[in-house]
């Protein structure tokens, strides 16, 4: 009785946020709308990043290798092969796939852990970046821009911000359903069990390197995906805000800080994050990147006391409160 | 691809062998403090950073010689290093390893966008005529800061082998990170031993910072360059491994200017995150290391 009342708040719950979101460009001014967008996007691509980070215990440092990737696939087979941007994200996707199917196996084979595997992954975005670099600077030293095609929806561009609005959110909504299968099914059991002792899971026979590429598999083909909306949003792309170490710690910061391994974690540190982060634009002003070092103090203070982040320490705060009702 | 003629390659084989030991340098305080404390320590970066910049505010400010200017910095990285340790990095040394790589991120991305605030993003040089000469043996230029931060880098080494081989702290150090729970059972003060050893490891990267200005711009995300190679370096030459730190440093030195002779603009420091990956893969605990499992 209890569980089915739970169960209908949380439905209409859920249908009221996305009633309120749907209708909420109409009422404000284009800066929100940006501002909110922006928010969609990294909990967006923070979902994808906590897939692998988050359920699966792999921690990314360099997702940045998957969203450049993403971003200069779509774009570049746009530009040269005229293929249409919808099918460039697809293909973005699949590109992403591909070298995560390549990177993980390699790592995962080859027994990198914890934070070997992080540095690894710094590595490749890294390495992309410097080819991105070397290769720009003798054919687009200005960076790349999109051919302007006018308002139209086939071809991915808009000169409102709404449409785009709509496009992140329905991504965001998809990346979330997605998390939330994979929590309720036996394969977010595997991915928490790789999580918490990698050995025991091997040891009761679940297949280790398979799972934990199945994972790599789902974040680097959304996060790619999540290349090609930047990719389109700005019409323009070059390798610093494609490949940068930037764009891996701004991947990750919204999961850890929201809540790793948590479905809405990652919202609600990109939630914070962005709020904050044009909070601090309009109080500091001046270079661009001071809202680094608000984002380095949160989370400073994050690790040390919500060292699971805002929404674990949450769910450990009801449980416990659960316990002495 | 061209082939670089013999004066060419014997430059790049100097120049490699003298920066080398400029990423020796800020690789030493790394290693130990992944040595005693398991900890990969991203803020390294932005310490040196701060340690150049002391450097470069002492001499613009008061005129302090750049090597004088050592005896300012380390002193203080060394006590920098130790309140970090103290009031942040303690409070996670239990805690998984995710996480005390992300507060040492959080305390990097701190500092460095603070400096960027306080001291903007413009690229500063030292101004110091006879710092920029180069003495010439043969057809080989020679960068005189170079050859000193070069020498530095060995003499660094050597005080601190010394010093973790024959003092007592050095011993309880090394004790420490070999043996953990052996070391609380005969009375060592480990979280002594962790802020000590933590403000040993600033200090010398510190000194690598002062050092590192008097031939390199000073701006507050200097320190990514550096940090990154200096991943490398300790990862190549072994976890906490301070001789493999000196020796990794100049093969990493040499890979990056000889490939530079060979390949096109920035795509010498590919050859350095490929190196990176492949010791990661094959070889992790690094070419001097006996795995763990032995």
């Amino acid at each position: 009785m209890r569980n089915n009342t739970e169960k209908t708040i949380q439905i209409l719950v859920t249908i009221a946020s996305v009633v309120f979101l749907l209708i909420l460009p109409r009422f404000i001014g284009g800066y929100f709308l940006h501002l909110i967008t922006m928010i969609f996007f990294f909990t967006y691509l923070g979902t994808a990043w906590n897939i692998l980070g988050g359920y699966a215990g792999q921690f990314s440092f360099g997702h940045a290798a998957f969203f450049g990737m993403g971003a200069f696939t779509s774009t570049l087979l746009q530009i040269h092969l005229g293929v249409n941007p919808w099918i460039g994200m697809f293909l973005a996707g699949i590109a992403g796939l591909l070298l995560g199917l390549f990177i993980g196996s390699l790592s995962f084979r080859y027994g990198l852990r914890g934070p070997y595997f992080a540095l690894a992954m710094l590595a490749l975005a890294e390495m992309l970046r410097l080819v991105a670099v070397e290769w720009m600077a003798v054919k687009y030293p200005l960076g790349i821009t999109i051919p302007l095609k006018g308002d139209s929806l086939l071809y991915f561009q808009f000169t409102k911000k709404m449409p785009y609005y709509y496009i992140m959110f329905a991504m965001m909504v998809i990346s979330l359903y997605l998390t939330r299968l994979i929590e309720n099914r036996r394969i977010g059991s595997y991915f928490k069990a790789i999580r918490e002792n990698e050995n025991a899971a091997d040891a009761i026979g679940v297949n280790v390197f398979k799972y934990k590429l199945i994972a790599m598999a789902i974040s680097a083909f959304l996060t790619a995906a999540g290349g090609t909306f930047y990719a389109q949003y700005y019409l323009t792309i070059e390798e610093e805000s494609s490949f940068g170490t930037s764009v891996s710690i701004e991947v990750l910061l919204g999961p850890i800080i929201g809540g790793a391994g948590t479905v809405f974690g990652p919202m609600v540190g990109a939630a914070i994050l962005e709020i904050l982060s044009e909070g601090t634009r309009n109080f500091l002003g001046g270079y661009s990147g001071v809202h680094l070092m608000v984002y380095g103090a949160i989370l400073v203070v994050v690790i040390i006391f919500l060292p699971n982040g805002i929404l674990g320490g949450l769910q450990t705060a009801f449980r416990k409160l659960s316990k002495v009702w | 691809m061209t082939l670089p003629g013999l004066p060419l390659l014997l430059q790049s084989i100097v120049s490699g062998i003298l920066m080398g030991g400029v990423y020796s340098l800020t690789a030493i305080g790394l290693t130990l403090i992944f040595g005693v404390m398991r900890i990969i320590n991203f803020a390294h970066g932005s310490f040196m950073m701060l340690g150049m910049f002391t450097t470069y505010w002492l001499f613009i400010l008061l005129g302090i010689h750049p090597y004088l200017s050592l005896l300012i910095s380390i002193p203080v990285l060394f006590v920098l290093g130790i309140l970090v340790e103290r009031f942040l990095i303690a409070q996670v040394l239990n805690a998984p390893e995710y996480n005390q790589l992300l507060l040492t991120l959080g305390i990097s991305l701190f500092i460095e966008n603070f400096a960027l605030f306080l001291w903007s993003p413009n690229f500063r040089t030292l101004d110091i005529g006879y710092l920029k000469k180069a003495s010439t043996v043969g057809t080989v230029m020679i960068s005189f800061p170079k050859v000193i931060a070069f020498l530095f880098a060995i003499l660094l080494t050597g005080l601190l082998y010394y010093f973790l081989k024959n003092t007592d702290l050095g011993k309880a150090i090394r004790a420490s990170s070999e043996e953990k729970e052996g070391a609380l059972t005969v009375g060592i003060n480990l979280k002594r031993i962790y802020y000590v050893a933590f403000g040993i490891g600033t200090a010398c990267v510190g000194a690598a910072g002062t050092l590192t200005a008097t031939f390199f711009y000073v701006n507050p995300h200097v320190g990514g360059i550096f940090v990154i190679t200096a991943f490398v370096v300790v990862v190549l030459g072994g976890m906490g491994n301070i001789i493999g730190a000196l020796v990794g440093g100049i093969i990493i030195g040499l890979a990056e200017s000889v490939g530079a002779a060979f390949l096109p603009g920035q795509l010498k420091q590919f050859i350095i995150y490929f190196i990176f990956i492949l010791v990661l893969l094959f070889k992790p605990e690094g070419l001097f290391g006996r795995s763990r499992e032995e």
